[in-house]
């Protein structure tokens, strides 16, 4: 076996890579909407009066927040189907990232809604608002700012967790490299394509998010330009 | 087959698993808090060298997939001559991947240290490294717990990733035991348990008992 960096092999290589790292960002932004919308419902559930129902969802996500998330998507790969429903790798994989980012999504929602000072709900209230005009038109405004980066940092988080997808049999980027690496039987150049991938994909990303934050907290009055 | 039967059958085998992703996260926790302690000292270095090489280290860990890095390290390493046995290539990559985000954390609790007491040490006429081993060290235990916490409860959910180059840890000995006997509810199942017993009630527990003590150690309790 030849040693070395082979370039002949890079470019042979590089159209299917391509063409799987549009998997990856697929599976990271479907990942990522369904997370949100998970999110709001945790969110919803821990904002209900019931005691039990609260202490309930409380539990469910710690447990989902504190197990790793590559025994939960063995989990829903390989139990679903006993109990009759069969899914695609693909359907299992985006449910569970869903899920389990959710629980940090509404982690990060419900950090942003207690940074809204309390004085802004007994204002709105003095004021006579509904709360859905409180919501809308005083809270989320100013929460807004708050949650951008949690939820930004797991937008980036999401993206880097998608390589698990390739352990289902999802065909993302990290599982075209695999199979390449298999058949020719060789890792270097498919494995540190597949890190260049994500380098030249998440900083500019990271970057991005940190420039938003910056934006946002401008257009707050936050801090000065 | 009935759960308990299962758990009789293959509870040890799962247990020793365990035993394996304690070792695992271990290792990986000593090593990622020598190396966020140095990188987040080089980080805040004026020499530009030092600081450039932690913020390149930093930015390269953080950019690419923990799995990438862990699969590189044991599959693409031997291409250079350099072979190292699995679990050390898990350690390695847990090590230097949190290590990153470490550094980060250490780098913000330094800046949180207030500027009095750089002053103070200064005309005290400490040494720096005395000014950072006795003044500024200590201090930044109580900032940096808390988001230390947090990254250690990830640790342990990213130990299961080394069961993918082959250390046979509680999710290896977990996907094993699936193929075998097909009673993936069971098998996975438990594996979650556990690894929510050992975050729940081992884990976040003694990380709290540190946060109490490095909070008594600076003289500020906490309830």
């Amino acid at each position: 076996m030849e040693m070395g960096w082979r370039w002949d092999f890079t470019y042979e290589i590089l159209p299917q890579m391509a063409i799987a790292t549009l998997n990856t960002i697929l599976a990271a932004g479907v990942g990522y909407a369904i997370a949100l919308i998970v999110g709001l419902f945790f969110l919803l559930a821990q904002r209900t009066p019931s005691k039990i129902f609260n202490w309930v969802n409380r539990e469910i996500v710690e447990f989902i927040r504190s197990t790793p998330l590559l025994i939960q998507l063995f989990f829903v790969y390989f139990v679903l189907p006993q109990f009759g429903i069969t899914l695609s790798a693909w359907v299992c994989g985006m449910i569970t990232i869903g899920l389990h980012f959710g629980t940090y999504m509404s982690e990060v929602y419900r950090g942003a809604l207690e940074g809204v000072s309390k004085t802004q709900w007994e204002a709105c209230r003095a004021l006579n608002f509904s709360t859905i005009y409180t919501y809308r038109r005083i809270v989320l405004p100013q929460a807004f700012p708050i949650a951008i980066p949690g939820m930004g940092n797991y937008l980036v988080g999401i993206f880097k967790d998608t390589p698990l997808l390739s352990t289902i049999g999802v065909a993302e980027l990290f599982h075209a490299a695999t199979a390449v690496g298999g058949y020719n039987y060789r890792y270097l150049e498919p494995y540190t394509l597949v890190g260049i991938i994500f380098l030249t994909l998440s900083i500019p990303a990271a970057m991005w998010v940190r420039k938003l934050e910056r934006d946002v907290n401008i257009s707050q009055g936050k801090i000065k330009k | 087959m009935t759960y308990f039967e299962f758990l009789n059958e293959h509870g040890i085998t799962l247990l020793l698993g365990t035993v394996t992703t304690v070792k695992v996260l271990v290792c990986s926790m000593i090593l990622y808090v020598i190396i966020s302690m140095i990188f987040g000292l080089m980080r805040l270095s004026k020499n530009p060298v030092i600081q450039g090489t932690a913020t390149v280290y930093i930015e390269f860990f953080r950019g690419t997939s923990l799995l990438v890095q862990l699969f590189w390290a044991y599959y693409v390493l031997p291409f250079f001559g350099i072979s190292l046995e699995a679990f050390t290539a898990g350690v390695v990559a847990l090590g230097l991947n949190f290590g990153a985000y470490g550094a980060e954390i250490v780098r913000a609790g330094i800046l949180a240290v207030p500027k009095g007491q750089w002053e103070a040490a200064h005309s005290l006429n400490f040494t720096p490294a005395k000014r950072i081993k006795r003044i500024i060290i200590p201090q930044i235990f109580p900032i940096i717990l808390p988001p230390a916490a947090n990254l250690t409860v990830e640790l342990l959910k990213a130990t299961a990733l080394v069961a993918l180059v082959t250390v046979v840890d509680l999710t290896f000995e977990a996907k094993q035991i699936n193929s075998i006997t097909w009673l993936s509810a069971q098998c996975f199942g438990t594996a979650l348990l556990i690894y929510y017993i050992m975050a729940r009630f081992a884990l976040v527990p003694f990380l709290r008992w540190l946060e109490v003590l490095a909070a008594r150690k600076v003289g500020k309790e906490k309830a």
